[in-house]
């Protein structure tokens, strides 16, 4: 791994798809006039046949992908977070979740990294949306490589899949030879005094405050939750038992993301205190990315910070029996 | 496609019978959509007994035609007609919309084989419809594709972006039918919300449009019949009907759309259809 190293995850999702329509003829990919930002602008190069612009039309594009699914064959449809998730939501609710059609929704520009285009574009909510689906796998791969895999994944995957992808290009967690494996949650670094759950973008922020934790002595357990549904729920039960506090991170809303996944179950199961890093219920706006993460508080520091402060609430908290 | 006059006499006689299992079926449920139903049972008859190729036996056929009954609440039209054609077994539309049935209020494509597509919210239907026609194209199979679409359905704008593609994307194996009954839930379609002119409004997005007596069968086979022969384009069959249309009480009734008959009504109505 080379957080220094920045690669784009929709560049690899591009290049995945088209090595798997090479291998596979029932690939089909779909999108909303936004190709060349997505880059399924790279299957509609090589398999125009097999590729179906729909125009500034998700709610038609998701039905369409439903149809052909429900044919044999196997759509990958892509459109910005925000448009494919909101605009055409219940499109996704009813033709693909509820008759549980075999359609891949890869969602690019999630959260704040979309940057100038402002808040009308900014998708805080797309992981919400999709994970409150029956059927739905929810993926949110940590870089370009854990992407790749992703989406060789959701091609041979029986059912809906949503990946959620980014306008910037992310720092490098894994090699290509990374593995994945849905509702597993990689621990990419061990510790023993709190657990950092996170996804996408905010992995390599975890892992960078991680290291910083180390330094004032702190082990700070490092969780890549790529899959937020179903959740690897042995991984996070074992962060809440063995290292007794919770800190989520995730370019999304802490309403209904992956730290709210993370403290249904664990209220239920392993109470623990947890404190969500995310975007504070508000739109974002326009600004360069790494302002607006500033803006937001989606930072490493954040994360040290949000650490500290958890660490006190540890000491005080009083023991809860384990369930088993 | 020949229309004799045996062949129409044949699918008059099926469609009384489907009348007869739809009302029936939503008297046994005591819920459902009577009118709709009933306007759409010679369209479904028409499809279902003579224009579509499929096999009740064998409801995954590959080269099947497919149907989507976007219009969803219509669905004991469809149930009704599955049944007599060997889909399942009659007896089991008494079943409609009871806990674990397969035969759920909108249809559910996992529940009972025979269902091309899972309907019920209105507005999706013609976009998976899309779909299962570019599929067929390419795999380059002689399927078509038929998608029955509500007048007060088209309201919603989904309808026009998939009326849009499939004009651009040339789907001439996609064959639209538009049960124009002219009456919605909250009353006459015109005065709720006008979507006149139909016809003009699907030619100018480039589609092929006829208009015929959706209860004539010596329109509607020569008019499915049409579709075929289009080329470069899709078609739309606007067929105008009577919503409830079989039973005089209820014939162009607007409170029908989503009431079942009573006990009471369902013996006036059956008697009023000789059975």
């Amino acid at each position: 791994m080379d957080l220094n190293d920045l690669l784009s995850t929709r560049d690899a999702y591009g290049e995945t798809l088209v090595k798997l329509g090479r291998s596979n003829p029932d690939i089909v990919v779909l999108d909303a006039d936004l190709s060349a930002s997505t880059r399924t602008l790279l299957f509609a190069q090589e398999f125009p046949d097999r590729f179906f612009n729909c125009g500034v039309a998700e709610a038609n594009m998701v039905g369409t992908a439903a149809g052909l699914a429900a044919s044999g064959k196997i759509p990958f449809a892509s459109s910005f977070a925000i448009f494919e998730t909101g605009r055409a939501w219940e499109q996704i609710r009813q033709s693909v979740c509820y008759p549980r059609m075999n359609v891949k929704l890869v969602a690019s520009h999630g959260g704040l990294t979309v940057g100038e285009d402002g808040g009308s574009h900014i998708s805080i909510e797309d992981i919400a949306l999709m994970r409150i689906l029956p059927h739905m796998t929810v993926i949110v791969p940590a870089d370009a490589y854990e992407t790749a895999r992703a989406v060789e994944f959701a091609a041979s995957f029986p059912g809906p899949v949503f990946i959620r992808l980014s306008r910037e290009k992310f720092p490098v967690c894994f090699t290509d030879s990374c593995a994945f494996q849905i509702g597993k949650a990689p621990r990419l670094c061990e510790g023993d005094d709190l657990t950092i759950i996170s996804a996408g973008l905010m992995v390599s922020r975890s892992l960078e405050a991680s290291e910083i934790l180390r330094k004032e002595g702190v082990g700070a357990r490092v969780v890549n939750c790529s899959t937020i549904k179903p959740l690897d729920e042995e991984e996070i039960l074992a962060a809440a038992r063995q290292t007794g506090v919770i800190v989520t991170a995730e370019e999304h809303s802490i309403i209904g993301g992956l730290g709210s996944a993370v403290a249904e179950f664990l209220m239920e199961r392993e109470p623990v205190p947890l404190v969500r890093i995310g975007i504070r219920d508000c739109f974002g706006i326009s600004g360069r990315p790494a302002q607006l993460l500033e803006r937001f508080g989606l930072t490493t520091e954040a994360i040290v910070q949000a650490a500290r402060d958890i660490l006190l609430r540890k000491k005080s908290f009083p023991k809860v029996a384990s369930k088993t | 496609m020949i229309e004799a006059d045996s062949q129409i006499e044949s699918l008059q006689e099926k469609a009384r019978q489907i009348r007869i299992h739809i009302l029936k079926m939503l008297t046994a449920a005591s819920s459902g959509h009577t009118g709709g139903s009933l306007s759409a049972a010679d369209i479904v008859t028409a499809l279902y007994f003579c224009q579509m190729r499929h096999r009740p036996q064998d409801p995954t056929w590959r080269d099947r035609d497919r149907f989507v009954l976007s219009k969803g609440h219509a669905v004991p039209a469809l149930y009704a007609a599955m049944a007599m054609a060997g889909y399942l077994p009659e007896k089991e539309l008494m079943t409609l919309r009871q806990i674990d049935s397969r035969l759920q209020g909108h249809p559910d494509m996992r529940t009972l084989p025979g269902i091309d597509f899972s309907t019920g919210s209105l507005g999706q239907g013609l976009s998976v419809a899309n779909g299962m026609a570019l599929a067929a194209r390419l795999d380059q199979r002689e399927v078509r594709i038929y998608v029955l679409l509500g007048d007060g359905e088209i309201q919603e704008g989904q309808n026009w972006e998939a009326a849009m593609a499939a004009s651009h994307y040339k789907l001439d194996n996609l064959c639209a039918i538009l049960d124009f009954n002219k009456l919605q839930i909250d009353g006459r379609v015109l005065e709720v919300m006008s979507i006149a002119p139909v016809a003009d409004k699907w030619r100018s997005f480039g589609w092929e449009v006829m208009e015929v007596d959706g209860h004539d069968f010596s329109q509607l086979l020569p008019a499915l019949d049409r579709c075929q022969g289009v080329k470069g384009r899709p078609s739309l069959i606007i067929a105008h009907t009577i919503k409830g249309k079989g039973v005089s009480f209820m014939e162009n009734q607007v409170k029908y759309h989503g009431i079942a008959p009573t006990p009471e009504e369902l013996q006036r109505a059956l008697k009023e259809l000789g059975a």
